[in-house]
């Protein structure tokens, strides 16, 4: 656990870090604003609608998705990685066969357009 | 005192001193490094030959007014520049910068946490940075900053995997996640990127894509985008989001030196008898290796013109991921074989 603390300890430098440039900016610079500058930055003319009020593309939600299928691949290769020496031929084959399961879904998604952008 | 903490303590003061001159330095380079490449002085006025420009921006970032978008959603707009610094600063615990060395007769290794994850750990947390760049472009409640930052999540989470499969395929042959064994593996045989030169492609075009850089900086897009997931962000929260740029870059940059370029150590060169000065050394070779790293950021910046977005997503699915996982088998059945 304690191979972790660094962790922690960069954490909040990082953290303390901004905090003191942001208040050592707030004592230096000067204050207030005109309230045109609080308006989303867009072409000048004031805005009709809000970036919460339109959707996104469906792709991004297909692109996340597709991640999380692979990723978790990934997560069961890296037992499988670190052990390789262990495992030897039985891990091998296994692994091969793991990934062809997988390679048979992504020509599947290939095929299926899925990767297409446009 | 307990000698353990003390030793940690120094290992963590000298790898945050490092990170935290990235930033100033890289700003000199890539402005003196692109004016080079378009032959034009550059910043030149202050100091020889501009090198307190970082100073300058400095002073520009506390004075400048800090605006937060009455739009915008507060608490999500004011936690994301510090989420950006977060995987930027940790991930670099794992790197070992210099040889083992001893003090008060113990031994220790030269990397900030010994933790049997290691390069894992980096993985882990480096993909931290996509929640900082959604938070950012969301909470903005600005429309080019939403498309950035969808950009920007969709690319980071794409380009991920195949540098995940080209850093197991490193992980393979050396058996443990502990980067100063795989430093160590690299000097009993050679560097990896000799061994691995198809993982070692992968990983590099990965490396430009997580840092969001030219060719693949779609984030930002200035001739699109305005700045991307930042366009609202002014003052010291941008100079948070640059600096967690640079140093996320230079972490990278580290991590692949580390796994293909064979980190602290030089071929031939045995620092590990010489004491002191062997971690010195070390440590001197690693930053050498990280700053030519990051001048080639600087370059490809200056060579490749912007992919467009198709053109990204399919470079990262339709021939990244495959390569990678191509490499992973080739290199595990040379291992397998004994070839490696």
């Amino acid at each position: 656990m304690t191979s972790y603390l660094p962790i922690l300890v960069f954490t909040l430098v990082a953290v303390l870090f901004l905090t003191a440039a942001l208040l050592a900016a707030r004592l230096l610079r000067h204050a207030g604003s005109a309230s045109m500058n609080l308006e989303p930055y867009e072409c000048g003319n004031e805005a009709l609608t809000f970036a919460h009020d339109h959707r996104f593309s469906i792709r991004y939600y297909l692109i996340a998705v597709l991640f999380v299928i692979f990723d978790v691949e990934t997560v069961f290769l890296f037992p499988w990685a670190v052990l390789f020496d262990q495992l030897a031929l039985f891990g091998f084959i296994e692994m091969m066969v793991f990934l062809a399961i997988l390679v048979v879904g992504y020509v599947y998604i290939w095929n299926r357009g899925a990767l297409r952008w446009v | 005192m307990n000698v353990d903490v003390v030793v940690t303590v120094a290992k963590i003061a000298v790898v945050l001193g490092l990170l935290l001159q990235v930033a100033p330095i890289m700003v000199w380079v890539e402005r003196r490094g692109s004016a080079m490449m378009q032959d034009r002085p550059g910043p030149n006025r202050l100091g020889p030959f501009g090198l307190f420009q970082a100073l300058a921006d400095a002073v520009k970032f506390l004075f400048k007014e800090d605006v937060t978008p009455a739009a915008a959603d507060k608490p999500l707009y004011l936690m994301a520049p510090a989420l950006a610094l977060l995987p930027a600063f940790t991930t670099s615990v794992v790197i070992p910068w210099g040889p083992n060395f001893t003090w008060d007769g113990k031994e220790y290794a030269f990397t900030v946490s010994n933790a049997d994850t290691g390069v894992l750990l980096f993985l882990a947390l480096a993909s931290l940075g996509v929640y900082s760049l959604v938070m950012a472009g969301y909470a903005s409640n600005n429309k080019f900053s939403l498309l950035g930052s969808i950009r920007a999540s969709a690319q980071l989470i794409s380009y991920e995997l195949a540098m995940t499969v080209a850093v197991l395929a490193v992980i393979i042959p050396v058996g443990s996640f502990h980067l100063t064994d795989v430093v160590a593996y690299q000097r009993t045989n050679t560097w990896n990127c000799l061994l691995q030169p198809f993982g070692f492609l992968v990983f590099c075009i990965a490396a430009f894509a997580e840092t969001n850089r030219l060719p693949f900086d779609l984030p930002e897009a200035e001739s699109e985008l305005v700045a991307g997931f930042h366009t609202e962000y002014s003052a010291m929260r941008f100079a948070a989001f640059f600096q967690a740029e640079y140093t996320s870059m230079a972490a990278l940059s580290a991590l692949g030196c580390t796994l293909f370029l064979g980190g602290w150590s030089l071929p031939w060169l045995n620092y590990e008898g010489m004491g002191w000065l062997g971690v010195a050394l070390g440590l001197g070779t690693l930053l050498a290796k990280v700053g030519v790293c990051m001048f080639v950021f600087v370059w490809v910046r200056w060579t490749f013109p912007r992919f467009r977005y198709d053109q990204l997503m399919r470079l990262g699915w339709k021939f990244l991921l495959p390569v990678a996982l191509l490499n992973l088998i080739a290199v595990s059945a040379m291992t397998l074989a004994g070839w490696l």
